[in-house]
């Protein structure tokens, strides 16, 4: 029996169209448009001007607070624009416009690095170094990794869990990164493990990617401490809480951290961007991007600067396929549709899914018939019909008793709702309410 | 016979005196002192219960101003100066006069001047639209077009027009209770005072896009070009973002902002159609292309 968390959770169909596909290397935009938000908390101070030389991996905006993420120029080029642009959601969001200079040589080049096995830096200097890179949770949260790092004392961590899940379907960046990255991934770790002072790590990773628990689990024979976990195939186990339920059998409280239970998760692309950081002094400016779908010819896996259009990208898998109807940023259960192609990665993009004319539209929404599949379903134990309910009638202080804002957003009731009740529109809705409404 | 009608008459009428010592003890034992002001204000208040005034209720607002000393900041939008001339004289404590005010809808993107760029099959209220993106079309600050403001109006004063799909006013009805301002999540609605003949104009967008970004997304959009500032005689109007506010006190409705506007942006209601030659020649030719219109 393979583990797995314990309650709810559904299977989707997997589609991982580009689990075969090599990462590719994006060409080279001439413009980017770096958001200075890209990250959970407060937003990045711009420190260039227009007309500015930037270099790559310079320090376009800077940290506004703790919980704040410096943002580095993805390209060699100048400054041409302090502008908005669209957002994934189509609000207009301050960006830095780069023009790429297409006579610098360091644009084009590929980085070729060779693996760097030792490091001797204390906590604090690794803590330092992973603030100034400017890295964050790239498994779409995109919370900033120092401030999940800086612990405070007293607090007993024990073990570091590794997320390889990635349990949405159509995505496959985490994949590629774990077969290709793996002995990088592994120095990252641990880095992280001396950091942190623990001397277990665990890496989960659903049992579809066989090969990159192959490789890992090889790597990881000749590494104490370092163990690697087949878990089974169930959205939504790249969640951090059924993920350290599934693997230890520890159970997060409720409005609690996985730091309650000794516990301290990142995905493996921020490990990759650790090692990178501490190993080779690259801060984040580039992270792998699945760009997928079924009509799309030439779906792959790419290293993406951050900043580079959607058009782009689009334009690098042989452009939009007729009849396409939506484009999602992320992946088809937790990602959101984009307003236009403008819209540029972020640190927090893991893939762009096309969708055809078919699989796009939402069924005619009819009543309940009371079949309690969104309550099978639910992984954190809500009743997602009532809380839909509360939210829609106003009943919000009902709705925070009933735990609305322990909802993790998954979307696995809208999915099996046999009768398309926009159930996580409105939860989503009401935890708004209640959040505000609690912090008056 | 008649003595079972007897047995139940005295039975009931035994049972009804004991019943009303019992309710006459309670009611002096558990009496609970109200103030009388409390209900004689409520009577003369709207009975809306909209909570315009910002207390859950007519009555709660009664019971606050019996209770606070000074009723200053208070005041019944519903029942206006004349409500609270009255509550002032029942309570004797003064009352400060405001001027009426009326909701206008500062957006005019209907669906012929504002196209559609994307399609939307979320819940449809504004509300939960707004959290999901920035709408159908690619105005991040004109109206959804889902009604929530319609649908919190407790005093039927605004409807869904069905050809612009954009809530309107009915300045007859609307009691400025402010519901609708507060349940639109794009601040389209305001608040302005109400003019004589219930004459208005104000700046019908809130875009604060640059004139190129804003223009593309909706034909009537403000380009914030300031023509209307430095034509305005009385400084009435200001640019903040690329976007022109009138201020209703400032202004005197002369109504050259609404002559330059080279988009339109800016409203004017309830004015006479006005007697110069350009616009009867304006309309002769509507009566004509009328005209062709009946004749195909």
């Amino acid at each position: 029996m393979l583990k797995t968390f314990l309650k709810g959770g559904v299977h989707p169909p997997e589609n991982k169209l580009t689990s075969s596909k090599p990462i590719k290397r994006m060409s080279v935009p001439k413009v980017v448009y770096v958001p200075i938000s890209q990250h959970i908390g407060i937003p990045a101070e711009i420190v260039v001007n227009i007309k500015d030389k930037v270099e790559i991996g310079q320090v376009i905006a800077k940290s506004g607070g703790f919980v704040s993420s410096n943002i580095h120029s993805p390209v060699c080029g100048t400054v041409t624009k302090l502008d908005k642009i669209v957002d994934t959601k189509g609000y207009k969001k301050q960006c830095i416009v780069i023009r790429t200079d297409p006579k610098n040589a360091s644009n084009f080049e590929e980085p070729t690095l060779t693996l760097k096995k030792n490091f001797d830096l204390s906590s604090d200097e690794i803590l330092n170094k992973i603030n100034d890179s400017g890295i964050v949770g790239l498994g779409g949260a995109t919370f900033p990794s120092h401030v999940k790092l800086s612990i405070k004392e007293g607090v007993a961590i024990d073990h570091l869990i590794v997320n390889g899940v990635e349990c949405e379907p159509f995505l496959t960046a985490d994949h590629r990164l774990m077969l290709e990255k793996a002995e990088e991934i592994i120095v990252g770790i641990k880095i992280l493990m001396s950091a942190l002072h623990v001397d277990k790590a665990i890496i989960g990773i659903e049992n579809n990617k066989r090969d990159a628990i192959e490789v890992l689990k090889e790597l990881a024979r000749n590494e104490t401490g370092i163990k690697v976990a087949s878990l089974e195939v169930k959205y939504p186990q790249g969640s951090e809480k059924q993920l350290i339920q599934a693997l230890l059998n520890r159970e997060v409280p409720k409005n609690g951290l996985p730091l309650d239970v000794g516990v301290i998760v990142h995905n493996v692309g921020t490990i990759f961007a650790i090692y990178q950081a501490i190993q080779h002094n690259i801060p984040l400016t580039e992270r792998v991007v699945t760009v997928t779908g079924k009509n799309l010819k030439n779906a792959s896996n790419y290293w993406v600067k951050i900043g580079t259009p959607i058009k782009d990208l689009v334009n690098e898998v042989g452009g939009l396929p007729e009849g396409t109807r939506k484009i999602v940023n992320g992946g088809p259960m937790m990602g959101q549709a984009i307003k236009n192609l403008d819209v540029p990665v972020t640190k927090g993009t893991s893939g762009i899914l096309v969708i055809p004319e078919g699989e796009a539209s939402r069924g005619e929404v009819k009543n309940c018939i009371r079949c309690s599949d969104c309550v099978t379903v639910c992984p954190m134990g809500l009743e997602p019909h009532l809380l839909m309910n509360l939210s829609e009638k106003g009943l919000y202080d009902r709705a925070n008793d009933e735990d609305i804002l322990t909802c993790i957003e998954c979307g696995s009731c809208s999915y099996v709702c046999p009768s398309n009740r926009p159930l996580l529109d409105y939860i989503r809705f009401g935890k708004s309410i209640v959040k505000q409404l609690n912090t008056v | 016979m008649q003595e079972s009608i007897l047995n139940s008459v005295i039975l009931l009428s035994s049972l009804g005196s004991v019943a009303a010592v019992v309710l006459f003890v309670v009611s002096k034992k558990f009496y609970v002192y109200e103030d009388p002001l409390i209900s004689e204000v409520e009577d003369i208040l709207p009975a809306a219960n909209c909570g315009g005034c910002g207390s859950p209720g007519c009555k709660a607002f009664a019971e606050k101003l019996v209770n606070t000393e000074d009723i200053s900041e208070l005041f019944c939008p519903v029942g206006g100066n004349e409500i609270m001339a009255q509550v002032s004289s029942i309570l004797g404590k003064e009352v400060v006069e405001k001027d009426p005010t009326l909701a206008v809808v500062r957006c005019q993107g209907g669906c012929d001047v504002r196209p559609k760029t994307t399609e939307y099959q979320g819940p449809r209220s504004c509300a939960i639209s707004s959290i999901i993106y920035s709408g159908e079309t690619d105005c991040q600050y004109g109206c959804l077009g889902d009604g929530d403001c319609v649908q919190v109006c407790k005093f039927d004063a605004m409807y869904m027009d069905i050809n612009t799909g954009l809530p309107v006013v009915i300045s007859d009805k609307c009691t400025s209770c402010g519901a609708c301002v507060d349940a639109c999540p794009r601040g389209i609605i305001e608040m302005r005072p109400k003019q004589k003949r219930d004459l208005k104009v104000f700046v019908g967008c809130l875009n604060e896009d640059k004139a190129g970004i804003a223009r593309k997304a909706c034909n009537v959009a403000c380009i914030g070009c300031s023509k209307c500032e430095d034509i305005c005689p009385k400084d009435a109007i200001t640019m903040t973002n690329n976007l022109a506010y009138i201020d209703p006190i400032a202004c005197t409705l002369c109504r050259k902002c609404v002559e330059v506007c080279p988009t339109h942006s800016i409203i004017e209601t309830n004015f006479p159609p006005k007697k110069v030659k350009k616009d009867t020649a304006e309309k002769k030719v509507n009566v004509e292309s009328v005209k062709i219109n009946t004749d195909a």
